[in-house]
Formats: C-alpha cells, structure tokens, sequence
C-alpha cells in the first residue's frame, strides 16, 4: 500500500493553521471563488454527486442525492445546517477540523450552501467544545472580513450568513431532527417522518443536515477534483446497482487501549487491524485486543478475529455491526470484561435517551439496571434473553421508536451478547452460585404507600 | 371510493377524509390501542402503542405488499389500498412489550388512584399485557406535585404521552406544563412560579390516560364506577358546549365534556366544568311560599305544589282584572319547552300579557383560544331560543328594559319573573352579587302580584309575593339553542332536591297537561308555533342541529 498524504489534515500540526492566511496559501477559497463565478448551484450539486461523496456523520447517505432532495424552485429560505454535535462516544476528529483548520470547513459550508442555494447555514457545536467555538468565530469574522461572507459575496449576487449555534450537551442533538428542533429553541426531541427536513425541517423550511468532516470533503472535492476522490476508497460494487461505493479519504479516530491513540487520516476500506497496527502502534502494553468498537459505540462490536473487516461504510455490516458510523474505533483489550463494557455503553444510553418513545425510554434504563444486578453478583442467565429481547425490539429498524438513537443503544446488546455469549454465562454463574439459574419473575411489587 | 383493508375486511372511507390508521381501522370496528394521539392535537407518535402492521394492495394486480417494520397507526394515513393489520403475533407482541415497559417505572398504586376504572393503563394491560412482570426494579413511590390551582400531578404515574403539554401549548396557548429531565427520569413539569392556571386547565386531566393528572375539585370524591353518565349541555354561557353530567344518587360529582365538533370539538372550560357546585348549596330555595297573600298580608307559609297550580292563576287573575296587565321575564336559563309552555300560560291568563326576554347576565368579553375554542360573555345558555318562543307569539319580542319601564310605570300589575341564574363567576352564592341589584328591585313595587321563581334569594325575592324555586340546569329536561343558532336535546341528569317542582313540572300542570311533563310533546307544539324551531319538531340528534340549516333546507 502506497503511504497515504493526508488531505482533511493536511494542515495540522503546521503553525497557524488555523488563520485564513495560512488556509489561502493552501490554495483555500479559491475553488469557492471560481466555483460561484463559473458554474451554477446545480452543477455543484451534480459535481458532488459524481464524486460519489457519501455523508460522514454515521449514516453513510449520499450527500449529492441528499441535497437532490431539496424541492425545485423553493422561493426560500432553504438552510444548511452543519452537524457538528460530535457526540458519539469515541468519535473526535470534527474538533479537529473546527479547531485546527476551521476554514476548511466553512469553505465547504460555503460551497454546499451555494449549491443549496441556502443563504443561512447554522454550525450546531456540542457544548463541550468552546474551543472550537472561538476557533470558528474568528474564522467566521476572518472570512466575512475578506468578503467572503454576507451579502453578495463577490458580486455573484449569492449571499450567506453562518452563525454557531451551541447545544447544551446531549447526544440526541446531533440526531438530524434532534438538532432541527434544538436549533429551534425547543427541546430536541426527533420529528416524525414524513415530512423529511429536505421539505420541511429548519422554520418549517427546506433543510439540509451534514456533518463538519463532511463539508471538509466538499472543500476538497472542489479544490481537486472528483477524480481525485474517486482514486480514494472502496468502489461501487458492480454487482450490486445499490452500493454507491466508499470514496475518498476519511478521519478514523483510534482510542483505547491502543499505544498510539489520534485522528488519522486514512483511505476508506482500511482493515481496522491495519488502522491499530500501521498508525495506532498497536495495543498497548504488548498484550491482545479483545474487541473493538468499529465507529462509535452505537455500531456495536467486532471481536479480535474480525479486525480483518474494512472499514468502509459496508464493512462492518458483514460481520453484524451497524454500520462505519463515524469512524471511532475503540479497542478493548484483553483484560476487559465484555459485561463491564456493556454496562458502560447501556449506561450511557440510559442517559441520553431522550425520552419520547417509550421502547427507548423504559428499555434503555431497563438494560442498565438488569447490568448493574449483573454485575452486583445478582445476575440469571434469564437476563440475557430479556437484555436480548430488547435488543432486538427497540429502535427505528424495527420500528418500535421514531430516531436511530435506539437502534445504537440495541446494537452493542446484541453484539456483545451474540459475540461473547460464553463470558457472560461464566461471569453471571461465577458471580451468583446461588441463583444463576432462577427463572422466575422478580417478586411481586410492593405496594407503595399512600402519599 | 377509497378503500382500506383492516385485517381482511374492506372498508370505504370518503374521498376527501384524512384519515389515520386508528380512525380507519375503528370504522372497520378494530380498535387500535394508544396513550399520546389524540384528534385534537398533533401527532407525535411516541408512546409506540399503537403499532400496526401495514402494506398496500396494487390497484391493478391486486397484490399486496407489507412495510417490513412495524408503524404508528397515529401517524400513517389510511389511502386507498391501505392494508392495515391489528391483530398480527408481532402487533400484539410489540403491544405488550409496550406495556411492559410502561408500567416498569409505574407505582401500580391503582387502589389509591383516582383514575382507576377508567384507566387506559389498566384497561390496556388487561387487554394487551403480559400476565408476568419480568422487571426487576421496584417502581417510585408516587409522589405528588402541585402544578395549579385545579390540578394535581402524580409524578411517578405518568406515562410521558405529553397529551397535556400538547394541550396547553396549542389549544390553550399558554404553554405552562413542560417536560423536564431525560431518558426514564423524564416528568411532567411547570416553570417555578408559572402555575398551571388557565380558563381550560381542567381539560388536561380528561386528557390524561392515566392517572397522573388529578382534578383536585374531584379528588378522592368518588370513585368513578359508582357514577352515572348522563349527557347534557353546559348551562354556563351561550356556547352551549356538550358535557357529560357525571353524579350518584342525585349528587353531582363533575362535568367532563362530550365530544362535538360543531360546539367545543373536545374541550370544556373549567368555569363550566365548576360551574355545578351551586346546585347543591345549602341556602337554594327549596320550598315554595306564598310571601303575601292576595291582601298584600305578611304570610310566608309554605304551600303544596298541588294547590299553587291553582293559586297562581287565580292571583294573577285577580291581579290583571280591571284593566291590569301581566307582565311575564322568560329567563334564558329556561329550556325552549319551559319558556313556551311559561308564555301559553300567561297568555291563557291575560291574552295581552307582555312576554319579554329575561335579564340576560353577561361578564367581560367573548374569550377565543388558539385552539378555537370560545368562551362566550353571554352566561346564559338559551337566549337566541326563548327569542324564537317569544316572536312566536309576539314578533316585537320585549326586552327586560322593556318589562322594567312597564312594571315601574304601572301599565303592568302583575308580573312573573323567571329567573334560575347561577351565581355569578363559580363563587358561592352568600359571596356572589345577585343577578339584581336593590334599585332594579325597587322598580317592581307598584305591582299588585309578583311572581319570582329563582335559585337563590335575591332583593327581588323579599319583594315577592309568590317565592318559587327553581331547577339547575342539570335538573332540566329540554332544548337549548346556543349563539349560533345550534340546538341541543337533553335529558335531565339528576332530580331536583326535595321540594322543588322544576318549571317544566309546575307548566305543564298549570297547562293542565296529565300524566308526567314530556317535553317532546311541547317541543313539537313549540315547533309549529314558530318558524325558527320548526326544526324541532324531529328528534334531535344527541349532538343537536343547527337551526339555520334545518330552515335552509325546509324553506
């Protein structure tokens, strides 16, 4: 494998990166330039459309048909908004981006804007990221100083305005409608579908949702070319009329227990054993990985005999995870326990749930209670059917709730107990001699009191 | 015709109907359980009950292909060739893990619920639950939060339908309940200092499936499978909205609203739904007296209902001989059979008797909410109708001014005042004002008889000679026609106390009608003395006709 030079990255780590004169000496905004005096919106949208550009924030949806959605001489407003709720755990390269090179990703806000034709894009940052807030407002004032934001940019007669708008931390917010409705004002609770945002989303507007690293890639695939990404990635399988393939570069974030854990930059359809071994040095302190998270915890869980899958968005999908989601990868090594790690991502999913759908709201809390019995030395066997029934009845696939957010809190469930059924059983006889096998239900309620 | 297929059967539903699955499937007489939809708010899908399975059926080849996953049934409309399956293992399947999980962080302290017997929880669980509680945890205790003047929230029973927060914010517009927290530690809540306090808050509580809204007004009064269910009308202003009177043993215990959509869709409010407490006061008339005999003596003595029949005529008569007139006030708290049967006997007494309109209470201004509902300033619910009773007897139909200057001057010598009015503004009746000030009263001094049949007593009370009480307006039977021009039928919900002949009663024997009042037999005689009732002479549909297009399409 040729050495791969990194694209999205290209400028961290050099001094300044941040600054518009380091990004235009980059050749920055220049294709956002020649693109707005050249060609019309919809041939933007027809470039990014055959650059094959696939949406970064988990789903894997093509961007160029995402934005085909939008209706046909809308008189407007239609809005972009910018997803950069990075909320997944184990995912970080949007901060990267936002604070190292934020330009790059306001080119590409730009340049999606123009071929929107929205004149109002909202950045949504997560609350934890002040940084990257500061990072993108000056880069913000940077560009509306050089004319490249506000009315009439450069005498095209297209205008735009980017404001940030902060969370106030919770994963559901970086849900597309989530997102739509904190923006709002209003408590993120997803929206039902129909209608979709690209009809009815921002204001009861046309919208579109994308996330940072991919407007990153739409600044790229205007400053060189789509052929250029197509040489990236995993292509279209010709077989199957349905596979837009997997282009172009993408920012895997390595965490856990790896020696050298970081964001790099890689070309899609690298294995995650190559990603551990060629850029994370491999796990740490010499010993064995146990398993990985594939790309955020909500896609589930590959074991150490799967790290052989490559990571493009249908990757993980032949070895029964979700999906590439946003490319973290966490390793677990071999000294976890696999109910540990269960307990922990139910936990988080109890949390933020948000609370609409019961499926969710009750089974998420559920799981982690019947964990925490588990791991209290408490545990049947019977807990995991029940943990499994969940599992595979919550969620949008099944369609028990409105948002994926369930099907993420399912997927580690049922990979977890599917993968490593055997640890399980072992912890829960190990740990409750007594009463591993009881059957029957949990006793009767006690009556509460009068009040 | 559009036609959907609910669990095999077809059914045609109106071209230009927008149906969802729930109401599609009901037409098929499938009832499709759910929490959170309701017709009159918006649709948000997220209590999952009432998953369903669907597909469409190929116009043309007539195959049928199902959606893979299950679907809200609030949420999907009901098209022409819509396959819309109930009854599937996986539906009843997702139903019970639905109600599974509902009742996980439940008290199920349905003993001491208020709700329970008409709880959707527990009706639900019953049809469509597991025998078997698999959780492991022991639910909260059910703690209690004070969110308004009228309602109390049980936290722990809620189920998070949001049917309430809903409510406030697009009917009511005013937004007070909210949700606060996430996850399963999410609860129904209001902004400290912003107290659920509207002029409809009473309608989040019928809202609620289950027992986390509390009516404090009804609150451990009684428990509902003891209460009887009459339909009838709110008597509070000329909206006329559609109740449900709910009592026990002559007792009225609430007022909840009855769905119409040509009067108050699905809502009541709350100045209406209160508004009953009166009826059972202790200080009502309950006795008729004879306060002065024909002599202008001092007599106050109670009189039986049997001799007053008599004695009033024979008074009256006495009153208007010799060039004297009788004057007679319709209240428009009256039924359109009360108030024509009150003009028949007046005019069988003095064929010149002046019948106006009563005093007509009025406060404020008429009051619209976002959900478009209005609360009307006129409070008194069957002016318009005893303005069609009258013109059908008199076409220059006289006002209470009117009736005033004529008693004050003395061109009339004897007068009937109907009156019946509740006190005003929900208040008891020793703190309310009367319906008539002392100097209104003053004006009535000339005459030589003076009939007043009310409620409460009143300054006009002590001057009257003939004190007879009234009936409320749960104690009536009849017909009221509401601002609009709608006309509604109902049945008294409970007697009248002890004593107390309601006016249709006493009429009716002073027409010399027998056997026991029938106010079908008078709406019909009423009906055929006056153009705008003509209507009336069909039974009525227990969500009533408007009067206008019954004469549209008669004429």
């Amino acid at each position: 494998m040729p050495p791969f030079e990194p694209v999205l990255l290209e400028a961290i780590g050099t001094p300044d990166s941040h600054t518009l004169e380091s990004y235009c000496s980059r050749g920055g905004y220049a294709p956002f330039e020649k693109l707005l005096a050249e060609q019309q919106p919809t041939d933007v949208i027809e470039l990014v459309k055959s650059s094959g550009l696939r949406g970064r924030g988990g789903a894997g949806f093509p961007t160029g048909v995402k934005w085909g959605f939008l209706p046909k001489d809308h008189p407007g407003p239609i809005y972009l908004c910018v997803n950069a709720d990075e909320s997944e755990p184990g995912t970080f390269n949007n901060r990267i981006l936002m604070e190292d090179d934020p330009h790059q990703v306001i080119e590409g806000t730009m340049i999606s804007s123009y071929a929107t034709r929205a004149t109002t894009a909202y950045i949504y940052l997560r609350y934890e990221y002040p940084h990257a807030w500061d990072r993108l407002q000056a880069a913000i004032d940077e560009a509306s100083a050089a004319g490249l934001l506000g009315s009439n940019i450069k005498g095209s007669g297209f205008s735009l305005d980017i404001y940030l708008h902060r969370g106030a931390a919770a994963y559901i917010c970086g849900e597309e409608t989530g997102l739509i409705e904190s923006i709002e004002g209003k408590r993120a609770w997803p929206r039902i579908k129909p209608p979709f945002p690209a009809i009815e989303g921002l204001f009861r507007k046309p919208t579109v949702v994308n996330n940072i690293e991919t407007m990153a890639c739409v600044a790229q695939i205007a400053r060189r070319g789509t052929d250029w990404f197509r040489s990236i990635g995993v292509p279209a399988d010709p077989e199957n009329p349905r596979d837009p393939g997997s282009y172009g570069p993408k920012l895997y974030c390595l965490s856990g227990h790896v020696e050298k854990p970081g964001c790099y930059e890689a070309p899609l359809g690298i294995t995650l054993r190559q990603l551990i071994d060629e850029y994370g040095g491999g796990v740490w302190k010499g010993r064995k990985a146990k398993a990985a998270i594939p790309g955020g915890i909500s896609m589930g869980l590959m074991t150490e005999a799967e790290f052989d899958t490559p990571l493009d968005f249908k990757g993980p999908g032949t070895v029964g995870c979700m999906g590439l989601g946003t490319g973290a990868v966490v390793v677990i090594d071999e000294t976890v326990s696999i109910v540990d790690f269960l307990h922990n991502s139910c936990r988080f999913f109890a949390h933020e749930s948000c609370g609409q759908c019961t499926p969710c709201r009750e089974g998420t809390s559920w799981n982690q209670r019947i964990l925490e019995r588990i791991r209290a030395g408490k545990g049947r066997l019977k807990d995991l059917e029940i943990l499994l029934e969940n599992g595979n009845t919550m969620g949008m696939m099944p369609g028990s709730t409105i948002c994926g957010l369930a099907d993420g809190a399912a997927w580690p469930i049922k990979n977890a107990i599917n993968k490593f059924r055997d640890e399980f059983e072992e912890t829960i006889k190990r740990t409750n001699p007594e009463g591993w096998m009881v059957t029957d239900p949990v006793p009767a309620l006690q009556i509460v009191g009068a009040h | 015709m559009p036609t959907v297929i609910v669990d095999g059967r077809e059914i045609e539903i109106g071209t230009d109907e927008r149906l969802n699955c729930i109401e599609a499937a009901r037409r098929a007489g499938a009832e499709i359980p759910h929490y959170c939809w309701h017709p009159g708010l918006s649709v948000v899908a997220s209590c999952r009950m009432c998953l369903i399975e669907v597909g469409s059926r190929d116009a043309e080849t007539g195959k049928t292909s199902m959606v893979p996953k299950l679907v809200p049934a609030c949420q999907t409309p009901a098209k022409d060739g819509t396959v819309i399956v109930t009854e599937s293992s996986k539906v009843k399947e997702s139903r019970a893990r639905v109600e599974e999980a509902l009742l996980i962080d439940h008290p199920v302290d349905c003993p001491i619920c208020d709700k329970a017997g008409e709880c959707r929880l527990q009706d639900y669980h019953f049809e469509h639950g597991q025998a078997q509680r698999r959780a492991d945890i022991h639910p909260f205790t059910s703690r209690k939060r004070d969110v308004g003047p009228t309602v109390s929230l049980f936290v722990d029973r809620c189920i998070m339908c949001t049917r309430c927060v809903r409510f406030t914010r697009e009917v009511a517009g005013t937004g007070e309940l909210m949700v606060s927290s996430r996850g399963s530690k999410e609860e129904i809540d209001i902004f400290p200092g912003y107290p659920l306090d509207n002029k409809l808050s009473g309608n989040v509580v019928d809202l609620c499936p289950v027992g986390a809204l509390g009516d404090k007004d009804f609150l451990y009064q009684q428990r509902v499978w003891f209460l009887k269910r009459e339909d009838g009308v709110c008597g509070g202003c000329s909206a006329g909205c559609s109740i449900h009177t709910e009592h026990n043993q002559d007792t009225i215990y609430r007022l909840k609203p009855r769905e119409n959509q040509h009067v108050n869709k699905w809502w009541i409010c709350d100045e209406g739904r209160y508004g009953w407490h009166h009826l059972h006061d202790p200080s009502r008339l309950v006795e008729p007296k004879r306060q002065r005999d024909g002599k202008g003596n001092a007599a106050a003595e109670p009189v039986e209902w049997a001799d007053i029949i008599g004695l009033l005529r024979s008074d009256l008569a006495a009153a208007t001989a010799n060039g004297g007139r009788l004057a007679v006030a319709v209240s428009p708290m009256l039924t359109v059979e009360e108030a024509w049967m009150l003009c028949s006997v007046a005019r069988s007494i003095d064929p010149q008797a002046m019948l106006a309109v009563g005093f007509v209470p009025t406060s404020g201004e008429d009051e619209s909410f976002p959900g478009g509902f209005t609360i009307r300033s006129e409070k008194c619910p069957n002016r318009v109708g005893v303005e069609h009773v009258i013109a059908g007897f008199d076409p220059t139909v006289p006002r209470w001014e009117t009736l005033l200057d004529a008693v004050e001057s003395g061109s009339c010598t004897a007068a009937w005042i109907s009156a019946a009015y509740p006190p005003a503004g929900n208040r008891p009746p020793s703190e309310a004002a009367s319906w008539i000030d002392e100097a209104t009263a003053a004006r009535f001094e000339k005459l030589r008889c003076l009939i007043v049949q009310d409620l409460f007593t009143s300054p006009l009370a002590d001057r009257a000679d003939w004190l007879l009480p009234a009936a409320g307006f749960a104690e009536r039977s009849g017909t009221w026609v509401n601002h609009a021009q709608w006309a509604q039928s109902f049945e008294r919900a409970i007697r009248a106390p002890s004593g107390v002949w309601p006016e249709g009663r006493l009429l009716w024997n002073m027409l010399g009608r027998h056997r026991l009042y029938d106010p079908a037999v008078i709406r019909r005689e009423a009906a055929a003395t006056s153009s705008a009732l003509a209507a009336l002479a069909e039974d009525l549909p227990p969500i009533g006709i408007d009067l206008r297009l019954q004469q549209l399409a008669t004429s």
